[in-house]
């Protein structure tokens, strides 16, 4: 009996507030858009996604989404693996304080995180004032509203989703196998690559992961570092709704949005539904 | 334990220096008198001042308080009984979808979510007439929800780690399971659930983008409230409004690091 209510009142929660809505947004993505409250019909037509295919702003919005994330990905990765590698290595006091400051961001306003580089990044922001009394450039380089600014602020916000998962599958990674393949005559970046690297794939994967799949989607960085012309999907959607009052437009840009992240987010369900057993 | 090589020390340097700079600016430009944030003036502690005294601030921070205390409390209830559910029963009806709809709210991007919770409220008023106006009750359970599948990873990871013969040893014995869930359980996922429903607190008062869809007119949270002002530039009482959530935080996070520390 308890344990019939304790799987039930979770269950039922997630069901009507986390699955239901979904069900209701593909019903409004199938409707059209009417004046009046709310703003859209009961008629049930694929438009709304015609539509979305034949303009060009649409599909090319989307790639760009999809690009800007693999690239921020990646730069997470690379900037990632050497400092989880870094931290699982070191010693355990200094381990747990850099594991701290990690975690720390974390708890600070992610909105105010983003702000911060604002202030760095301005024409007249500390970077340029920097760059101008060294004597580097002799005026200011254009830094905010640039894809170059939404990749610093992508990679800064979502770093430590991607290092924590490496940091997991480095430390728990035996230190001996990388010296016995020394031993045996591997040079280092042959024992990097055949020993350390694969052990720490599934790291890799999940950090990837928990990076690639909210990034695609990112409305504040977007929209607060980057340019007029860096159009995002999830501006896109935010602007159909809240500006053009386009419900059901807004919803197949959702929709398509989801079949797009439906992959990774299952592979990320079943990786750490394997992680999960292997600790137990 | 090997030296580290100079290389991955430069980029540990590196990756600190670029996660922290930028928090260090801000605090320092909090105290800086001139109006244009970025262009020293002066030290002063005037935008402190107006800071408290700008009522729009306070109603906003008010009302995401309330709202993260509500709705971490419950997401820490709903996401205890969705960790033990899932750490303890390997085997139920709906499983996978259980599971399923615990991490998916976790990576699922803020537009998806804001948008599909707002329809859900808005055909629910048509149906019902609930919830007849927006605000504080629509952002609490969207917070929830999305908070919920948090603390039931945290705790499930917690049980996972622990083995069930004290659970198991209480049962043989003749507790009731409530009784045994009450007595031993909990009392050793406790730790767990006190950071799951901090991290909640945190992730409630941070969210922006789905309180933007589901809250009414009238009902600004704090990050609302913020965004609407830095959508214009760098403003000097945020600088002052941010390193106050910095310096709380982290004196927060550092002291109870420093606890655990010593436990160990």
């Amino acid at each position: 009996m308890w344990k019939k209510v304790l799987i039930a009142a979770p269950y039922l929660w997630l069901l009507l507030f986390f699955l239901a809505p979904f069900a209701i947004v593909l019903k409004i993505s199938l409707a059209e858009p009417v004046f009046g409250q709310p703003p859209y019909s009961q008629a049930m037509s694929l438009d709304n996604f015609a539509f979305l295919f034949s303009d060009k702003l649409y599909a090319v919005t989307y790639l760009r989404s999809v690009f800007m994330a693999a690239c921020a990905t990646l730069l997470c990765l690379a900037l990632g693996f050497p400092m989880a590698y870094g931290i699982a290595r070191s010693s355990r006091a200094t381990r747990s304080l850099l594991l701290m400051l990690i975690i720390l961001p974390f708890w600070i306003s992610f909105l105010l995180r983003v702000y911060a580089w604002m202030g760095l990044m301005n024409n007249y922001g500390t970077i340029n004032s920097l760059l101008l009394w060294v004597g580097i450039v002799d005026q200011p380089i254009q830094l905010i509203y640039t894809d170059f600014a939404v990749f610093v602020g992508l990679v800064y916000s979502y770093l430590p989703f991607m290092i924590l998962p490496l940091y997991a599958s480095l430390e728990r990674m035996d230190l001996d196998l990388v010296e016995a393949a020394q031993d045996l005559g591997a040079s280092r970046s042959r024992a990097f690559w055949d020993v350390t690297w694969p052990l720490a794939r599934p790291g890799v994967i999940a950090g990837c992961l928990l990076v690639f799949i909210p990034a695609i989607g990112e409305y504040v960085i977007p929209y607060l570092l980057g340019g007029p012309e860096s159009l995002l999907i999830g501006r896109v959607l935010f602007d159909e709704f809240f500006v053009n009052r386009d419900w059901p437009l807004a919803s197949a840009v959702a929709i398509v949005l989801l079949l797009l992240l439906v992959v990774p987010i299952v592979l990320l369900q079943r990786y750490q539904a394997r992680d999960q057993e292997s600790t137990a | 334990m090997k030296r580290q090589s100079r290389f991955i020390v430069s980029v540990l340097a590196f990756g600190y220096a670029f996660l922290y700079i930028p928090l260090v600016l801000v605090v320092l430009y909090s105290f800086n008198d001139s109006r244009i944030a970025t262009v020293w003036g002066g030290f002063s502690t005037r935008w402190y001042g107006e800071l408290l005294r700008n009522e729009q601030i306070l109603d906003a921070a008010f009302l995401s308080l309330r709202i993260a205390l509500t709705s971490a409390t419950i997401a820490t209830i709903f996401g205890t009984m969705a960790g033990i559910a899932l750490a303890r029963f390997r085997r139920f009806k709906g499983r996978t979808l259980f599971s399923g709809m615990i991490t998916s709210p976790m990576v699922m991007p803020e537009v998806i979510t804001g948008l599909s919770l707002l329809l859900l409220f808005v055909s629910l008023q048509q149906l019902t007439g609930w919830p007849a106006q927006r605000g504080f009750g629509t952002i609490t359970i969207a917070h929830t929800t999305f908070a919920m599948a948090y603390v039931a990873i945290i705790v499930q990871s917690r049980l996972m780690s622990m083995d069930e013969s004290l659970e198991e040893a209480a049962m043989d014995l003749g507790g009731h399971p409530l009784r045994v869930m009450f007595d031993i359980t909990l009392p050793l996922i406790a730790p767990a659930m006190v950071a799951g429903w901090l991290l909640a607190f945190t992730l409630s008062l941070d969210d922006l983008v789905i309180a933007s869809f589901v809250s009414g007119p009238g009902s600004n949270t704090l990050p609302m409230y913020i965004f609407s002002k830095v959508k214009l530039g760098v403003s000097p009482d945020i600088n002052a409004l941010a390193t106050l959530i910095i310096l709380i935080v982290s004196g927060g996070v550092l002291l109870s690091w420093l606890v655990a520390r010593r436990r160990t």
